[in-house]
């Protein structure tokens, strides 16, 4: 038996009834981690002995004969920006490379008192950045399906480790679209939750407005195992809203029939590759065939999602980064400078890459005197724009399916303009500027055998109704359980 | 819309970000470019409408002033790689 192929719910049936102990799940999986990680560079960090002594914890509550919860004993990768007491916690970037934070971020600390075992951090591009890991100081994360190319971003390190089996599951942050790109990249589930629904407190921040955690796993049904640990209000982040958090696992009817999908035109258009569009349309073809309504729907903002998005969130990133100075943490410059202000000079200029520098100009160009009403005040109230345009089509539908990305994974170096890096995320970045959730399932692959993504978007905390539409289309498809061969 | 060098120059230094002259020279370039396309936000109307800064209209969240234990300080102190006198970060001099 294969251990490290198993989801979730597989595993928790084999610890239940003792086919195999914590720990030997944990060491298959970080077999299989040392197997492939050399080839993928999806693992920044792989803490072999927390993954050890977690199991072993787990392994000693089973053998005096007490129940386990789901996510216990479950090995996992966590993205390399949320803080793990005691583990480093880089960022991917320079002037963090050896930064290791005394506490735990309330989605880890939530995830380790559901018994998860850590395998390790996962790859990004620095401070979540980008859309493909080549901003990580570390190097890009290959795609287990074409390691000539991307695994997408800026979560692709989490979403290879559980595309190339060497975890269950793992956690990501989606700002514009960094856990729903690249889960369509590497043909893994993924969702970005609601604004807020899961707490950012000791995660590093980018767009404070935008950030959010989300799950990454081999199903729909694993994702909301995942999130149900992680959901809910929290004191450390005032963002989170006092909304209850359902129990997600108990929505999960696998039934469609009556539910109303909208097709918004705007994100089938020229720029999205024809086979792309065909298996998205394939797909939502099944969920008609399932009982679902389908019904053609208008989101006319969609293409100004990009401008806004590359105008607001440099310019939340600029704001937090403007209080990184490198001295009660991150790394002291080889020459620190005169005086103070030299010295974050000296600091910032080595700390930061190549995109975060381009990113604190542009934030800080769209702030500065002069500028702010005509680029930053301007692109909130496009933001206002596209949240109207979510809201009037919710009137009508229950969700919308479309494309995650216009096009399969790219090759590693075909997007080195920074525009067309930025358009990767062009499908994505309008449920994220309305806070409503999105959901990747995996439905097809290109004819050179790239994995493609469906996008479920549903209103705001609504998790539970769009990860039964993933759950659904997984009951009776089964593109979800193809694995690439490494 | 253009960005010179020298509101690159200028950006950096609002920014603390000391540039070589290439990076100015292909900052310039690039910025311009992406702010090139910016510019398409102009087709949108949005005269009457209230630009967004919170999306699930959440506003004004209180809490109790009371002093709470978080992190030992000991241990935050510990994560700055500069020297450390009387418990306090020893920084180089302001003026």
């Amino acid at each position: 038996m294969t251990l490290f192929t198993q989801t979730i719910k597989q595993a928790h049936e084999g610890l239940k009834t003792k086919k195999f102990s914590a720990e030997e799940l944990a060491q298959a999986c970080l077999e299989r981690t040392k197997e492939v990680n050399g080839d993928l560079n999806a693992y920044v960090t792989v803490t072999e002995d927390v993954a050890i002594k977690a199991a072993k914890e787990v392994d000693a509550k089973i053998a005096k004969g007490k129940g386990i919860g789901i996510l216990e004993g479950i090995p996992a990768g966590i993205k390399d920006i949320l803080n793990t007491e005691g583990v480093k916690t880089t960022v991917c970037s320079p002037g963090l490379k050896d930064f290791v934070p005394p506490y735990d971020a309330t989605a880890v600390k939530k995830l380790k008192e559901a018994g998860m075992v850590m395998l390790g951090k996962t790859n990004l591009d620095e401070f979540a950045c980008g859309a493909s890991t080549e901003h990580s100081c570390f190097g890009y994360t290959k795609n287990p399906w074409d390691l000539e190319r991307v695994a997408g971003g800026s979560s692709g390190g989490s979403v290879a480790a559980v595309a190339a089996d060497t975890c269950l599951f793992a956690i990501g942050t989606d700002t514009g679209g960094s856990i729903r790109q690249p889960a369509s990249f590497c043909s893994v589930s993924g969702l970005k939750v609601t604004y807020g629904r899961v707490s950012r407190s000791g995660v590093t921040a980018f767009a404070s407005s935008w950030d959010t955690i989300g799950p990454i796993a081999k199903t729909a049904e694993d994702l909301a195992y995942v999130l149900q640990a992680m959901a809910g209000q929290d004191p450390n982040d005032m963002t989170t809203p006092p909304q209850e958090v359902p129990d997600y696992a108990s929505l999960l009817s696998g039934d469609v029939k009556g539910l109303k999908i909208g097709i918004p035109k705007e994100y089938f258009i020229e720029g999205v590759e024809d086979d792309v569009k065909e298996s998205v349309l394939a797909a939502i073809k099944q969920l008609e065939a399932q009982g679902a309504e389908v019904h053609d729907i208008s989101l006319p903002m969609t293409k100004y999602a990009v401008a806004m998005y590359y105008i607001a969130t440099p310019a939340e990133l600029s704001a937090n980064l403007a209080r990184f100075d490198g001295v009660r943490f991150g790394s002291k410059p080889d020459d620190e400078g005169e005086d103070l202000i030299d010295y974050y000079f000296k600091q910032r200029s080595v700390g930061f890459g190549p995109e975060i520098k381009r990113r604190i100009m542009m934030g800080t160009y769209v702030l500065s005197a002069g500028y702010y009403d005509a680029y930053y005040k301007k692109a909130q109230k496009v933001r206002t724009k596209i949240i109207e345009d979510f809201n009037n089509a919710f009137k009508n539908v229950d969700v919308i399916c479309a494309p995650v990305s216009p096009f399969p994974a790219f090759k590693a170096g075909a997007k080195d303009d920074p525009l067309a890096m930025y358009m990767a995320d062009a499908l994505t970045i309008p449920a994220s500027a309305a806070g409503v959730p999105g959901l990747s399932v995996p439905c097809g692959f290109s004819k050179k055998g790239l994995p493609i993504g469906l996008q479920i978007i549903g209103p705001q905390f609504e998790e539970g109704r769009i990860l039964n539409v993933g759950h659904a289309f997984q009951q009776v498809t089964d593109w979800h359980t193809k694995r690439p061969t490494l | 819309m253009k960005i010179s060098k020298d509101q690159v120059r200028h950006v950096a230094k609002l920014a603390r970000l000391s540039l070589d002259e290439n990076e100015v020279e292909v900052f310039s370039k690039q910025l311009s470019a992406v702010f090139e396309y910016m510019d398409c936000l102009n087709e949108v109307d949005t005269d009457n409408v209230e630009p967004t800064s919170q999306v699930t209209g959440l506003k004004n969240v209180y809490r109790e002033d009371e002093v709470k234990t978080s992190v030992d300080p000991a241990a935050l102190l510990a994560c700055t790689e500069l020297p450390i006198e009387n418990d306090q970060i020893k920084v180089k001099s302001v003026m």
